[in-house]
């Protein structure tokens, strides 16, 4: 395992000021820089506020925008809304996943490009079915567009 | 500059009013999350560059969403001296035609939607006219605000600047009469006499169960301690629901200014706007506003003089739907999972660090300013008898304009449907109309008579809950919506109570089973039964809703549910395990 750069944790820390009150932010924040939470760093966590690691990975796995395995460079989250239900927002996702060709256990293409992932709701419901991908929002999106999109973050 | 009383308050009033209404052209362009959605980024560099290039002198300006989604992109443009028109659909195609138009001092017919004549200025009672008389020729052709039928049934209280304002610019916030009834408020008012005010206009949460805002901060007031607690709840997860992000996007000073009016109503000294995770720009836009307030002497020390201290922080959730309810929110601010835990003691007793809080909605808070501004009568006069000012609500679905819209209590699901929303699309007839998301249920057709009002939506099976209105037309299954809504709360039960964590998913396996064509004789009476256990038994209201779905398509659409079990039938041909 490479070691790990426990500076750049220490900078979100002083950030959020070193209360228990902070540890959500202060978990966001390196979910946000690695796109995951990777195990030393919680460690770290633990030690500077005095919280138990028990906590923390309960409130690690509680929420659902932490994850403590890596994701893709281009995280898809598609909505799983009841607007975009009766969209028929189930078939982006099955369009998607034999694009990428994933599976049911496989979320993250073999080549680290894609994570897709389902959502509860985008809030963008008048354009369902819509997807999200990293911070960029589409809507109204077909098995057409899946493919446009997907072009755009790099697929050949 | 930092406002001590009414006089640099009108100052500012008048520089706002410079920004909206300038002597040259305003460009609005809808910058919420679905119009990014829909290319409207793309739309105003589009539009940016044209402008340069013609040499045209114009403001371009960002503001949110005026409801219309379908149209989306939306531009709206104000030539001084014409009527105000709204283009629908642009792309940046589009662009070089309109801004020749707006170039010559004409309409671009081929996308303008309608004009506008003149708007109110809802808090300062005025009303700001774009053309007198009649309007120029070109003009005429085009359908004026209040005949185009989207927006003749609506009335626009809590949304009342979504989509007229730049909602990072606070003086267009105060040139709209914004942070007035801080100011009467705080210079006239007890803290006694503003929740007498707001418990006389009858309003009650936008959320929930719609409980009297009067009564929850008349008890937080009444309670022990020095140190309470006022929090804005922006952690709307419902699925299919995105009215609250809308108008933290489109006005974040209206919510603002109802917390700081209800932090001093109940003695807070502090605040929190806690936000669902994965709303980015709703977040931005309300620490922006948090900062712009505190600049201008709204937040902070001895606010105008008055010696009521408030102080707010923006905190960002991390993903949980149950952290909507009250209880579960505090522990999240805590920096906990968020856990609901029973209640009494309620928050306003013993709330966030066990200190008395009160815990109110987003779209509550916009309408406090209102009901400051212009008086509990005035508000109490729009709605129903026990349901009183306006609703807003997400039309979405299987309807002809979905869209963000506000109508008055009272309205019917009949006349939100197909007179704002448009009916449904060429080719698909009504079925049901979910209301109140997964704590609510679905109602039948000939329920369309149904007003928007809390009791008549309960004694029908639904909820108000946050507002939002899915249309489903026949091609939708009533147990595969069952199984679906069932899902989602199985999947955000925090686990706690046993009612909530097995009792839900015991429930979800039952009407999976039914339509994969594995449904028992039994099966409904099962499903009846253990909706009412989880009814009685859950802790919070999560799990306590949970089974109202099922309890209202039983209700309606009994023979649905017996098609499945008995004939293996999906007459909508959805679940497909079976025949249709």
């Amino acid at each position: 395992m490479k070691s790990f750069n426990l500076s750049a944790i220490d900078a979100i820390l002083e950030k959020h000021g070193k209360a228990e009150e902070s540890l959500i932010a202060v978990l966001k924040d390196i979910q946000n820089q690695y796109g995951y939470l990777p195990q030393e760093a919680l460690r770290h966590v633990s030690e500077k506020l005095v919280v138990p690691l028990s906590k923390i990975f309960c409130i690690a796995t509680f929420y659902s925008s932490f994850s403590l395995d890596p994701k893709g460079k281009n995280v898809i989250s598609v909505c799983q809304g009841t607007a975009c239900h009766i969209k028929k927002g189930e078939e982006v996702v099955t369009s998607l996943t034999r694009a990428l060709k994933l599976g049911a256990d496989r979320k993250t293409t073999s080549d680290g490009t894609f994570t897709v992932e389902k959502v509860r709701c985008l809030g963008c419901c008048s354009i369902a079915p819509a997807v999200r991908v990293n911070q960029e929002h589409y809507g109204l999106v077909t098995q057409n567009s899946v493919a446009n999109i997907l072009r755009k973050y790099g697929k050949a | 500059m930092k406002v001590l009383g009414k006089k640099d308050l009108q100052k500012l009033q008048k520089e706002g009013m410079t920004s909206l209404y300038p002597e040259k052209i305003r460009i609005m362009v809808g910058m919420a999350t679905c119009c990014l959605a829909k290319g409207s980024a793309e739309v105003m560099s589009a539009l940016k560059n044209d402008i340069k290039k013609q040499g045209l002198k114009a403001d371009v300006v960002p503001v949110g969403c005026i409801g219309l989604c379908c149209q989306e992109p939306t531009i709206e443009v104000v030539q001084p001296g014409k009527p105000k028109v709204t283009y629908g659909e642009m792309t940046p195609a589009r662009i070089p035609s309109l801004v020749a138009c707006i170039a010559r001092g004409t309409v671009d017919k081929q996308s303008a939607l309608y004009r506008t004549d003149k708007e109110e200025l809802p808090l300062s009672g005025g009303k700001h006219i774009f053309s007198k008389g009649a309007p120029p020729k070109e003009f005429k052709g085009l359908q004026e605000y209040s005949a185009v039928p989207f927006f003749k049934k609506q009335r626009k209280v809590a949304l009342r600047n979504a989509g007229f304002i730049d909602p990072e610019n606070i003086s267009e916030y105060i040139a709209r009469g914004g942070y007035s009834a801080l100011v009467n408020t705080l210079a006239a008012m007890k803290p006694e006499a503003v929740i007498a005010e707001v418990t006389k206009a009858g309003l009650r949460g936008r959320s929930g169960g719609g409980f009297p805002t009067g009564v929850k901060w008349q008890a937080c007031r009444k309670a022990d301690g020095k140190a309470k607690y006022f929090i804005c709840n922006v952690s709307e997860g419902d699925p299919g629901i995105g009215m609250h992000k809308s108008l933290l996007e489109s006005d974040p000073h209206s919510v603002l200014e109802g917390m700081i009016i209800g932090a001093y109503a109940i003695g807070a000294k502090e605040g929190y706007i806690y936000i669902s995770s994965g709303y980015p720009l709703g977040v931005r836009r309300m620490e922006k506003a948090v900062a712009d307030a505190k600049a201008h002497g709204f937040l902070g020390k001895s606010i105008m003089k008055s010696g009521f201290d408030f102080t707010v922080k923006v905190k960002e959730g991390a993903g949980a739907y149950v952290c909507g309810e009250e209880t579960a929110l505090i522990k999240s601010i805590e920096g906990d999972w968020g856990e609901p835990r029973q209640r009494p003691p309620y928050p306003a007793v013993s709330g966030l660090w066990g200190k008395p809080t009160v815990i109110n909605n987003v779209e509550t808070l916009a309408n406090v300013p209102v009901i400051m501004g212009q008086g509990a009568k005035s508000f109490s006069s729009i709605g129903s008898e026990k349901s009183k000012g306006t609703k807003v609500f997400s039309i979405v679905g299987e309807v002809n304009r979905p869209g963000l819209i506000e109508v008055p209590m009272g309205t019917t699901l009949r006349e939100i449907i197909y007179d704002v929303g448009g009916g449904l699309p060429k080719g698909k007839t009504l079925k049901a109309v979910l209301t109140g998301g997964p704590a609510g249920g679905c109602v039948p057709k000939k329920l369309m008579n149904l007003p928007v009002d809390y009791e008549a939506l309960m004694q029908a099976g639904s909820a108000m809950s946050s507002g939002g209105i899915i249309v489903m037309g026949e091609d939708t299954c009533m147990v595969d919506m069952n199984k679906y809504l069932l899902s989602f709360t199985e999947g955000e039960s925090c686990g706690k109570c046993t009612p909530c964590r097995v009792g839900v998913r015991r429930m979800r396996e039952i009407i999976t089973d039914i339509s994969e064509g594995k449904g028992r004789d039994g099966d409904i009476e099962l499903l009846e039964k253990m909706a009412l256990l989880i009814k009685d038994g859950a802790l919070c209201n999560l799990g306590k809703t949970a089974p109202n779905p099922v309890l209202a398509t039983l209700r309606y659409f009994k023979e649905e549910y017996q098609k499945h079990i008995k004939n293996k039938k999906c007459s909508a041909a959805v679940c497909t395990s079976l025949k249709k």
